[in-house]
């Protein structure tokens, strides 16, 4: 175990996984199809993931792989919640354009 | 026993008035009247009694019925004083009431609601009463307003016409203007001595304890204030000619004899402080010496030219009380009360006497449709021309008596007042018979329907008319120079030992000389003017001049109305019109500012996630920047 | 037996008169009866000494009590509340009220409303109270209310908006003084040690809301538009009661807490209200609307007793008190007088008055009565109120007197000016029926009153005279 943080180096983990958050957020600020809104929120949850489980690594603690188990869990559950409002709004709009939903104006 | 008949005294018309309102309609067409005059009558013989009984003991009875209001310093009863002076004013008071009261009863014969009248003038008494029996000045005070409220209802006692509303407005209106001085005379007393009983403030006052003169001047002023609002002293007289809307016993009682002798009243039951010889004081004497004369001036000139008969009268009546202020400001108050009670005879006696002439003309009130009613009247005609030659001044009628003191004293203290009281008492000869000659002499000038219902009134109005004529002529008797009743009477009431009598030396021989000369060349004029050549006042239109400005009492409504009505009313719009709805603007203005900042931030919520969200990242980056820098984290 | 009861029964009444249907009215004017019987027995279980005052604990932390204090000065305003009540309630008999059960019902709740306002011992209870009043007369003046729903609407929630904002500088007040004294009790209010400059603050923040309710002149603008377009029943509850919680407050909270810049700024405060009294008696003298004519009328009158209020002399508190109470019953007299004319003329334009005297001396004369006791004829009890408040002020400076005192004359002016143009004149074409049996009562109840404690004032006198002192020695203690 120790020996894969030591070949590689846990700033390089922390590099990939900003880089992964980013890539995240700015796909979910400039991309206007609801699908890719979500799976760029996916790779900013896994790019959080990635973080605990090397920290978990790092510290030599379990809990942060626990914690893991509990985020793909909620996302999961995110998803699946998540793809079924997606597709409502599809159904009754007939676009999944985030443009289009502009609702929530006072 | 005393609060039995005090109470019965006060509450006689009191109950009058209440039976009347309530009931007086039932009483048949004449019950309200006499059942009215029972109820004065009933005062008069309370009155009577004490009266009767002072002139024995000269000790005054004194009252207190209840506390009425607590202040911190002291507490103000409703207490009832019957000494000389209340007892004087009552004896006219009731005694003048009765005979008007019973005058009402066939002059008011035909008014669908003569039950209100009588009860107006039944309440009128009870307030007359009050204010003379009041054993401290907030008792008068009741009083005070009370006779004014009165006032205000019998001006307008013939509500369906609102000039005769404006008239009783304006009176209450102006006597408040005085009321409030009243209220700031009795602020100041109260203040300096804490106490308002007449008793007290005069133990207060005589003991010589250290006061501020100033203040206690001060206090004078504002009392005469309310003396000058309440008896029509200029500057507030306007509303007393205006007041003779109102029916003419009405003018009799309230508008001559007693109401506006409450003025002097007041004075005079104060003069132990307006008596003080301080410097303060005697320019507050002064100037109510000079107010006196200058209001008996400027009423005689304004009656001079008058053509309504009971205009005549009305201004007669403010120049004979300007004459009385004169003699309360030369310190002579038991000339001021002699005046006072001989006009109430002949005053009464003129007004009901012009109410017998307009009564048989059916309302008509212009002298210039009069003339020759002697021929037709002769009871009235006599009585009239009674107390016309008391009121000249012309002996051996009372008002020869009393306004030679005035005269006298006055040619005594200041001979400048004294040649202005004698210009106005030679116009009052010249007016006074001027009404007489064009009203009851020459040929009748008005229409045939008038000419052919003239007749002599009927007793129940002859008959007070008759009483009065006899005082009138004989009132006199109470004061006789050299030997005078009166003065002998009112000696407990005067703090300062009154005025020296004066002696009948050859000056005094030489003044009365004088002022019979000028009340027979009034005369001569208004003879020579109106029964020789015959002249008739001119029509409105064509009146000139001098002539013109009289006629119109030198415009003093109209500067009234141009310096103080109009600029309050247009104040009044422009505050309501545009002042209120800027003041509204402004609070709602406020929402408005609120709105409008909401409205910009409105924009931001345009409703696109994406931008809610690139917000929320700007803001998360923020934070974490400034955490980060700043070493929390 | 103590206070609370008044406030139970009237908040019982709130809910029985909800579920009373048709027969509202009457179970509403029952229940004003008996929160007015209960208030004499607690004034004569307090005349003889026994404790009528409440406190409990309510919540711990903060520490806040619920505590109820019946002095002579909460009293005294209790019985105006209480009396007055069935006397307003009875005045709508006459008229048709759409729904009544939530009309009265609503009415009732504001009387408790006001009643906890005058009785609360603490001033966290108090804000409840005082805030809670404002919600029933909201919905009585919106939807019972007369002219144009929108204009109404606009008054009424300005009216609304306005007050509650001006309340919440009290609350930041009471927000301030319970981090000093550590619970609401004006007793332990009043006995903090304030700075002056926290006095001016607390002054200003009480004034804020204060000035806004009584209202002061520039503060007063609400006022005339609601009055107008509330019912007459609402009307009168602001009118005659509530306008008096104002003056009150300044009595058992603002003058005690903040003494010293009571006392600091003493002047200020007399011309504002004197300055009151005269704007509002020239406005009124060219007003068309009846009611807005009262409304300013009442303005001017308020403007007197605040600064009455505020001589902070014990002749001056208790004149106030006294104007407080006879104006009370004087204004909502007037106010029915105009509802009589509406009832018969569907108008409050004076313009289309006049000439009603002929056709109904009753209502006339009572009218006339009411009329004089506004302006304050002597034998009236609001002379007494009037010349305890003028003398009051008149040992400040003679000035305040004078100018003060302006009041009578412009006061006449536009009241006999107001009935001239109202009664008098020649017949009007209009029939004008007089006055029901009903009505009479209710002006008769009013001008009793106000005869009786104008000849005797002494027992009211009496009752409120020891809790001035007692508020005074807070104030004037240095």
């Amino acid at each position: 175990m120790g020996n894969i943080l030591n070949e590689i180096g846990i700033e390089n983990y922390i590099f990939l996984s900003v880089i992964l958050f980013s890539i995240g957020v700015f796909g979910v600020l400039y991309r206007r199809n609801a699908i890719i809104v979500f799976m760029s929120i996916e790779i900013m949850l896994n790019a959080v993931n990635l973080l605990f489980v090397a920290f978990s690594t790092y510290h030599q603690d379990a809990q942060g792989q626990v914690f893991v188990f509990f985020s793909m869990a909620v996302a999961a559950a995110e998803v699946a919640v998540g793809l079924a409002i997606v597709v409502s709004i599809f159904r009754n709009l007939g676009s999944i354009d985030l443009d289009n939903l502009k609702n929530l104006k006072g | 026993m005393d609060i039995a008949y005090i109470l019965l005294l006060l509450l006689a018309p009191f109950a009058g008035f209440l039976f009347n309102v309530f009931f007086g309609k039932k009483l048949g067409h004449n019950g309200a009247g006499y059942l009215a005059t029972f109820a004065v009558f009933v005062s008069f013989l309370v009155t009577h009694f004490y009266f009767v009984q002072i002139n024995q003991t000269a000790q005054p009875v004194t009252v207190k019925l209840f506390d009425w209001i607590q202040l911190g310093k002291f507490s103000i009863d409703f207490g009832i004083v019957l000494d000389q002076l209340s007892l004087l004013w009552l004896m006219f008071v009731t005694g003048i009431g009765s005979l008007i009261h019973l005058y009402s009863v066939s002059y008011m014969h035909d008014d669908e609601n003569r039950h209100k009248f009588f009860a107006y003038l039944n309440l009128f008494i009870f307030f007359m009463v009050t204010l003379v029996t009041g054993s401290n000045l907030l008792v008068m005070f009741i009083g005070w307003e009370g006779v004014g409220l009165c006032s205000y209802l019998l001006i307008g006692f013939w509500y369906k016409n609102q000039d005769y509303n404006d008239a009783a407005k304006k009176a209450f209106i102006m006597n408040r203007i005085g009321d409030l001085g009243f209220l700031i005379g009795i602020f100041l007393l109260g203040h300096l001595f804490g106490t308002l009983d007449y008793a007290a403030l005069k133990s207060a006052i005589m003991s010589g304890a250290e006061v501020d003169h100033t203040m206690l001047a001060l206090a004078a002023l504002a009392l005469f204030i309310g003396a000058c609002g309440k008896s029509a002293q200029i500057p507030l007289y306007t509303w007393l000619p205006d007041a003779m809307a109102g029916p003419t016993p009405v003018s009799a009682l309230i508008h001559a004899a007693t109401m506006v002798t409450a003025g002097i009243f007041m004075i005079t039951r104060l003069n132990f402080l307006f008596g003080i010889s301080s410097a303060d004081m005697q320019t507050v004497n002064m100037v109510i010496a000079i107010v006196g004369a200058f209001t008996a001036l400027v009423a005689a000139t304004i009656g001079l030219v008058q053509n309504d008969i009971k205009k005549v009268l009305a201004y007669s009546t403010v120049s004979q009380l300007g004459l009385m202020f004169l003699a309360l400001g030369l310190g002579a108050y038991e000339v001021a009360v002699f005046h006072v009670i001989t006009h109430a005879f002949f005053k009464a006696c003129l007004f009901l006497g012009s109410g017998s002439v307009i009564h048989a003309m059916h309302g008509e009130q212009d002298m210039r449709n009069m003339g020759g009613l002697k021929k037709w009247m002769s009871v009235t005609y006599i009585t009239f021309l009674i107390s016309s030659l008391a009121i000249s001044g012309i002996p051996p009628f009372s008002g020869f008596f009393s306004k030679d003191e005035i005269l006298m004293t006055a040619f005594h203290e200041n001979k400048a007042l004294w040649v202005i009281a004698s210009l106005a008492s030679i116009m009052t000869a010249f007016y006074m018979f001027r009404l007489l000659y064009l009203t009851f002499f020459k040929e009748f000038r008005g229409t045939d329907e008038q000419k052919h219902h003239l007749h002599e009134s009927p007793a129940l109005i002859t008959f007070p008319l008759i009483v009065l004529a006899i005082l009138a002529t004989v009132g006199g008797l109470i004061s006789l120079p050299g030997n005078s009743w009166l003065s002998h009477y009112l000696e407990p009431i005067i703090a300062y030992g009154g005025h020296s009598e004066h002696h009948l030396d050859a000056t005094a021989y030489m003044l009365m000389g004088l002022a019979v000369v000028g009340g027979l060349i009034g005369i001569g004029i208004a003879y020579a003017k109106y029964l020789k050549k015959g002249e008739v006042p001119p029509a409105d239109a064509q009146m000139t001049g001098f002539h013109k400005l009289l006629y119109h009492k030198y415009y003093v409504d109209e500067v009234y109305d141009a310096l103080f009505v109009k600029p309050i009313n247009a104040i009044s719009t422009f505050l309501r019109d545009t002042f209120e709805s800027a003041l509204s603007g402004l609070v709602f203005g406020l929402g408005k500012a609120t709105n409008a900042i909401g409205d910009s931030g409105k924009m931001l919520h345009n409703g696109s996630i994406g931008r809610y969200l690139f917000a929320f990242t700007l803001g998360v980056v923020a934070i974490i920047t400034y955490l980060f820098f700043n070493k929390i984290v | 037996m103590d206070v609370s009861i008044v406030l139970i029964l009237l908040l019982a009444g709130t809910l029985v008169t909800l579920f009373s249907g048709k027969s509202a009215g009457k179970v509403a004017l029952a229940f004003g009866i008996l929160s007015l019987v209960a208030s004499i027995v607690l004034l004569s279980d307090y005349n003889a000494g026994k404790s009528i005052n409440v406190l409990a604990t309510w919540m711990e932390n903060p520490q806040i009590y619920f505590a109820l204090n019946g002095d002579g000065l909460s009293l005294a305003m209790l019985l105006l509340t209480t009396s007055l009540l069935p006397i307003i309630i009875y005045s709508t008999f006459g008229s048709e009220v759409k729904n009544p059960s939530s009309f009265y019902s609503l009415i009732l709740f504001m009387g408790f409303a006001m009643a906890g306002t005058f009785l609360a011992a603490d001033g966290f209870l108090y804000y409840i109270f005082w805030e809670l009043a404002l919600i029933p007369i909201y919905f009585i003046a919106l939807n019972w209310g007369n002219g144009d729903a929108k204009e109404r609407q606009k008054a009424v929630v300005k009216f609304f908006i306005y007050t509650f904002a001006g309340s919440l500088f009290m609350l930041a007040g009471f927000a301030y003084l319970y981090t000093k004294a550590g619970n609401f009790l004006v007793g332990n209010l009043s006995n903090l040690r304030l700075s002056d400059q926290e006095q001016f603050w607390i002054f200003l923040g009480f004034f804020a809301a204060y000035a806004i309710k009584i209202p002061l002149i520039p503060f007063h603008t609400w006022q005339a538009a609601v009055y107008q377009k509330a019912p007459t029943a609402g009307t009168m509850l602001l009118s005659g009661i509530m306008l008096k919680m104002g003056l009150y407050s300044v009595l058992r909270w603002q003058l005690p807490i903040a003494p010293y810049a009571a006392k600091a700024f003493m002047a200020t405060f007399l011309i504002f209200g004197i300055a009151g009294t005269i704007y509002g008696s020239i406005v009124a003298l060219r007003q068309k609307d009846l009611k807005k004519l009262l409304a300013y009328s009442s303005l001017a009158h308020v403007g007197l007793i605040a600064a009455g209020a505020y001589t902070l002399t014990v002749d001056g508190v208790r004149g106030a008190v006294l104007q407080m109470i006879s104006h009370g019953f004087v204004i909502v007299g007037l106010f029915f007088a105009a509802e009589v004319i509406y009832r018969r003329y569907q108008t409050r334009d004076i313009s289309q008055m006049g000439g009603i005297r002929v056709q109904a001396p009753k209502f006339t004369s009572m009218f006339l009565i009411l009329v004089l006791a506004s302006v304050a004829l002597p034998t009236t009890f609001n002379f007494v109120g009037e010349f305890t408040v003028l003398y009051a002020l008149s040992t400040i400076d003679i000035w305040f007197a004078i100018i003060g005192g302006l009041t009578i004359i412009l006061g006449a002016y536009y009241m006999l000016k107001m009935f001239q143009n109202v009664m008098l004149g020649e017949t009007n074409a209009k029939p004008f029926a007089d006055l029901t049996f009903q009505e009479g009562l209710t002006m008769a109840v009013i001008i009793g009153v106000l005869f009786f404690f104008g000849m005797y004032p002494k027992p009211i006198n009496d009752l409120i005279t020891p809790s001035i002192q007692q508020i005074l020695n807070y104030t004037l203690k240095s």
